[in-house]
């Protein structure tokens, strides 16, 4: 379960989360919707510990722990993934080499045996196949040279393999065609589970059709303004942000 | 992290910086014609390698050390070196006379030199400090007709090969410190692989500076005959010290009609500590000359060490049709620096030649490629293609590129092309967020921006060559 709790945090001066409260309890699919400059990728990039912002108080609780005070690779090794808005590209590293150093370096933190690069293979070509994606995948190198789908797609694969609890997608489903928003979801579709959560950042409500959410958060200028079941997407894809500050 | 986790990861930094204790005879300090009399008579030369080495030393007196490169140094004085030390024990005759200390110095840097214990399929030649202190699979090699050995065995067993070729790439003019190196060079591998042989292992020469305040002067001599071919690596290590130890060494290949060499440097000496204090200054010439038609020469090379390495592996291709290739990956931290790069002369017809430098400056260093392109009247057809990429880890330290490109010929096709970047803050979060440590992200991000040039080396040193990268960087970012 993650729980925020009066999270504010800053870039330099600028305060940009004001007190943010939001529960997600195992087993649940949260969306949290937004006008540009709510705060939406700022959540997304301080649940996963980017430099550069700083947070100035409140905590972020998962599975008992303040992740707030975490490395990024440590919050990785606790389970949580961020699927980013631009994934991006490492000249020269190919993709098995990069999920194979990812994923190890996540199994030895949590104490579990490496995997060879046979076991590996086996468990990526798998995964490749399930999210329908070519076997050159896993051989060009990360994400250098794909188009916006492809990415995501890949982004979708490093999810599958690495197998988090709690999967941040930031904005996702930008800039994608039908198909891909359909992979997208089934990816993390596949994932739904009683230990599995999700927070789906998204500006549209068109990804929530196809991921199927339990509660749709508003965030606007920093902070949860509105939460509601799935049909309140509808409603702020109908109406739009307008008056929401005031609520 | 745990002070017993940062104390071994500090360690780990230069694993190969302790001494050997053993019994070294050593020649007084400076060098004059006595010194270099008394390395010729210990080494048991015939006379014309005497008369060499005097009118080198002759040469060098009259010559003074270059300044033209990126590179800053107190003033090294010559007369304060030891020019020649070596294990006092007489020379061993096969590798069970060898002394167990040094056997155990070898084993500790990774190359065993038990032929049961060795690598499968590599024969290594062992210097320590100015000698030659063991050649392994020297029996398999004489059946396939390959002569690998100690050089000053080779003056006295192949006095007809050494006497054609030793300066005929590297003349001992060439320059201060192939003169210095001609005048004193004490020990290093020669190989000759006749016509129409492939060498039937890879040959490596290991090269340990172990005993303080001495110089390390090695040469090397690489005969590739007609339509033979031969890979060699070679590997450098040494004791971390305070005071800074010169390394002049000279490496002459000569490649004949369809011949190919293939040398490949993982050069790891000590590259001084994190403020700058020690560390090897590593002087080098190494050259080859493709004589011979459709031959070729490739120079792969991974640059880790040293706290000054100033060295240009060179091709000059005089056969039509022949090939030189530099790939080249140099790696300088904290307060290292380098100014490296490569020299291809075309002069034959239709010949070609490939560089491929990476550069990665980290901490306060500075790294600096330096290449030079000549293609003159008569290389009708010839082609280069170079390509400089330099990466930039924090904001002290500086990448330098000075191509030099003279064309003489209209029919000649030259590509440059050149790149800067800097290991980006969203690559290291994006690698953070997939659960690589800091460490790791930097380790993966420069082996990939290094792969095209990792490729080129011979597998077995591959994975060494990236565990080095990534060690030499540590600690470099945040």
């Amino acid at each position: 379960m993650l729980e925020i709790k009066n999270l504010h945090a800053r870039i330099g001066e600028k305060e940009i989360l004001r007190g943010v409260n939001l529960v997600v309890p195992d087993g649940e699919i949260h969306a949290i919707m937004g006008p540009n400059g709510a705060g939406k990728s700022t959540l997304s990039y301080v649940l996963s510990g980017r430099d550069g912002y700083e947070v100035t108080e409140g905590e972020a609780i998962y599975d008992g722990q303040n992740i707030l005070d975490l490395a990024p690779e440590d919050r990785a090794a606790a389970g949580i993934f961020l699927a980013f808005q631009y994934p991006v590209e490492l000249p020269g590293v190919g993709n098995a080499n990069f999920l194979r150093t990812a994923l190890n370096a996540i199994r030895r933190k949590r104490g579990e045996e490496e995997l060879d690069a046979v076991a590996f293979l086996k468990q990526a070509r798998a995964a490749v196949k399930s999210l329908h994606m070519k076997e050159d995948f896993l051989k060009r190198n990360v994400n250098v040279g794909f188009s916006g789908g492809e990415k995501k797609r890949n982004e979708m694969l490093q999810m599958a393999l690495l197998q988090p609890g709690l999967a941040i997608l930031d904005e996702t489903d930008s800039g994608l065609d039908i198909d891909a928003l359909k992979i997208v979801a089934d990816g993390v579709n596949a994932l739904r589970g009683p230990k599995f959560s999700a927070l789906v950042i998204t500006h549209y409500q068109r990804l929530l059709d196809h991921i199927v959410p339990d509660v749709v958060h508003v965030l606007s200028a920093g902070r949860i303004v509105r939460s509601g079941p799935k049909e309140l997407a509808l409603e702020l894809e109908a109406h739009g942000y307008a008056g929401l500050e005031a609520a | 992290m745990s002070t017993t986790d940062m104390q071994a990861l500090a360690e780990q930094k230069y694993k190969y910086g302790f001494t050997t204790d053993i019994e070294m005879e050593a020649f007084p300090r400076g060098l004059n014609e006595d010194i270099i009399r008394m390395i010729s008579a210990k080494k048991d030369e015939p006379d014309w390698m005497l008369q060499w080495r005097l009118k080198a030393y002759a040469a060098w007196l009259q010559m003074e050390e270059p300044n033209w490169a990126k590179l800053h140094h107190p003033p090294i004085d010559y007369q304060d070196l030891y020019y020649y030390a070596a294990p006092a024990k007489a020379q061993p005759k096969s590798l069970d006379e060898v002394d167990p200390e040094l056997l155990k110095t070898y084993e500790k840097l990774g190359i065993p030199l038990h032929e049961r214990a060795a690598l499968a399929g590599v024969a290594v030649d062992a210097v320590f400090d100015s000698v030659s202190v063991a050649t392994t699979f020297r029996e398999t090699l004489s059946k396939a007709g390959v002569i690998f050995c100690p050089i000053s065995e080779a003056v006295r067993e192949h006095p007809e090969l050494v006497r054609e070729y030793l300066g005929s790439v590297v003349p001992v003019r060439d320059n201060y410190f192939a003169a210095l190196n001609s005048a004193v060079f004490s020990d290093g591998s020669f190989v000759y692989i006749p016509k129409g042989v492939r060498c039937p292992m890879e040959l490596s020469t290991y090269f340990r500076i172990n005993a303080k305040n001495t110089g390390q002067f090695e040469r090397t001599l690489i005969i590739a005959d007609e339509a033979a071919s031969v890979s060699y690596l070679e590997g450098c290590t040494a004791p971390m010290r305070d005071e800074n130890q010169l390394h002049a060494a000279v490496v002459e290949l000569v490649a004949l009609d369809e011949a190919k060499i293939k040398y490949s440097t993982v050069q790891n000496w000590y590259p001084g500590d994190a403020e700058g204090k020690g560390g090897i200054y590593n002087f080098v010439t190494k050259r080859g000359a493709c004589r011979g038609r459709n031959s070729k020469i490739s120079w792969t090379q991974v640059e880790t060490g040293s706290a000054i390495t100033w060295k240009y592996p060179s091709c000059i291709l005089q056969g039509d049709g022949s090939v030189g290739e530099f790939y080249s990956v140099a790696v300088t931290n904290n307060y290292q620096q380098a100014d490296t790069g490569t020299k291809m002369i075309h002069l034959g017809k239709n010949t070609t030649s490939t560089i491929i430098s990476k550069g990665i400056s980290a901490g306060h260093s500075n790294n600096t490629y330096r290449g030079l392109v000549k293609i003159s009247a008569t290389a009708s057809g010839a082609r280069n293609f170079t390509q400089c990429d330099s990466l930039l880890i924090g904001d002290q330290c500086g990448a330098h590129t000075v191509p030099y490109i003279e064309n003489r010929s209209i029919s000649a096709k030259v590509e440059h092309e050149a790149t800067t970047s800097k290991i980006a803050e969203d690559q290291l979060f994006y690698c953070r967020s997939r659960g690589l440590s800091q460490e790791d992200a930097v380790g993966l991000i420069v082996n990939g921006f290094c792969k095209d040039v990792l490729k080129e080396l011979p597998m077995e040193f591959a994975v060494e060559a990236q565990k080095l990268l990534s060690v030499s960087l540590e600690g470099s970012v945040g």
